[in-house]
């Protein structure tokens, strides 16, 4: 699989080359849809604990996801690209999550947000409830740590998310070999 | 009505309750035979009047479990907390679910995770847990799961 290093700090992935009449633009037709796609991602409603109180404080008006193409929130996974696992995931839950994962639309990213999405947490130890990370369930893509991360820990994971689809490197995109 | 008076006043009620000293609200000890008639009277008593259950949980003490109710009368403003021993191998106890509605859903949350059994209870099944969790009271001490914990 190549790694695009360039691709990361461009704004966007091609060159143009002046004419007379206006441009021409030179790129690869999957860099431009990776483009695009990393700058409208378009999370799911989905909070099963304290990491959603953080996710919410990075929705609203101090720190505003909308600024990096987040632009709102669904509350339904087919409307949904990326689904930040914002809490622990008991037993109970596993299901709930799969089939939210199952239900949404492709091409569709994961973050996995704070300690307890990660491996358990503080629920790693005698605990017969908690799935000790929510990997165990559902492909995950970028992991945050903190307990629970900050909002600006939240959004360096979108932003990473945004490079990873830059550069093709998210679980669903090289599963289907679009590197 | 404080304290000290209610304690003359549940005495009149019930002349076996026993009350703990210390802490912020008064602690009464009934026997679980008599919880029935004594939950009645608080809730029915025109100088009582607890209509309002805000607590209902239980306590492992490994030897025994030990019910816990927190009362409040909405008229009154007074609180109160009544405990009931209960024995660890056969806990039961009444159901006060017909005389706070409220009881019903702790009720089987308690019967759920400790295994106390609530007789006349109107539907004391699984409240949380999924299926196949019957028998097994997680939130009891000597509960072990080899299949989801892992042990420090």
């Amino acid at each position: 699989m190549d790694v695009k290093p360039a691709i990361e700090n461009n704004p966007f992935p091609g060159e143009v080359h002046p004419t007379p009449s206006g441009g021409i633009l030179v790129t690869a037709i999957d860099d431009v849809i990776n483009w695009a796609r990393s700058n409208s991602l378009w999370p799911l409603v989905f909070g099963t604990s304290c990491c959603a109180i953080e996710m919410m404080s990075t929705a609203s008006a101090k720190y505003d996801w909308s600024r990096f193409g987040f632009e709102v929130a669904r509350a339904t996974p087919r409307q949904a690209d990326v689904i930040i696992i914002a809490g622990t995931i008991v037993n109970k839950m596993a299901p709930v999550l799969k089939r939210l994962y199952d239900q949404m639309a492709d091409p569709k990213y994961v973050i996995a947000m704070g300690a307890c999405a990660t491996s358990g947490g503080p629920f790693f130890y005698n605990t017969y409830s908690v799935v000790k990370g929510a990997d165990h369930v559902i492909p995950v893509d970028v992991y945050i740590a903190g307990c629970p991360p900050r909002p600006e820990a939240l959004l360096h994971a979108l932003i990473t998310l945004q490079k990873k689809i830059k550069m093709g490197l998210t679980r669903e995109q090289i599963r289907e070999g679009k590197t | 009505m404080s304290n000290d008076e209610l304690k003359i006043k549940l005495s009149e009620l019930l002349p076996s309750v026993n009350f703990d000293e210390g802490g912020q609200w008064l602690n009464a000890n009934v026997d679980h035979k008599d919880w029935l008639y004594f939950a009645n009277s608080l809730r029915n008593h025109p100088d009582l009047t607890f209509d309002y259950l805000f607590c209902l949980t239980c306590v492992d003490w490994k030897t025994h479990l030990t019910m816990v109710y927190h009362l409040e009368s909405t008229q009154y403003r007074h609180v109160m907390v009544i405990k009931s021993k209960l024995d660890r191998t056969h806990p039961q106890i009444e159901s006060v679910s017909h005389i706070w509605r409220t009881a019903e859903f702790h009720e089987r949350e308690v019967f759920e995770l400790f295994g106390v059994k609530f007789l006349n209870h109107p539907d004391l099944r699984l409240l949380i847990l999924p299926d196949g969790w019957e028998g097994k009271f997680p939130l009891r001490k000597d509960f072990e799961d080899s299949v989801n914990m892992i042990k420090l």
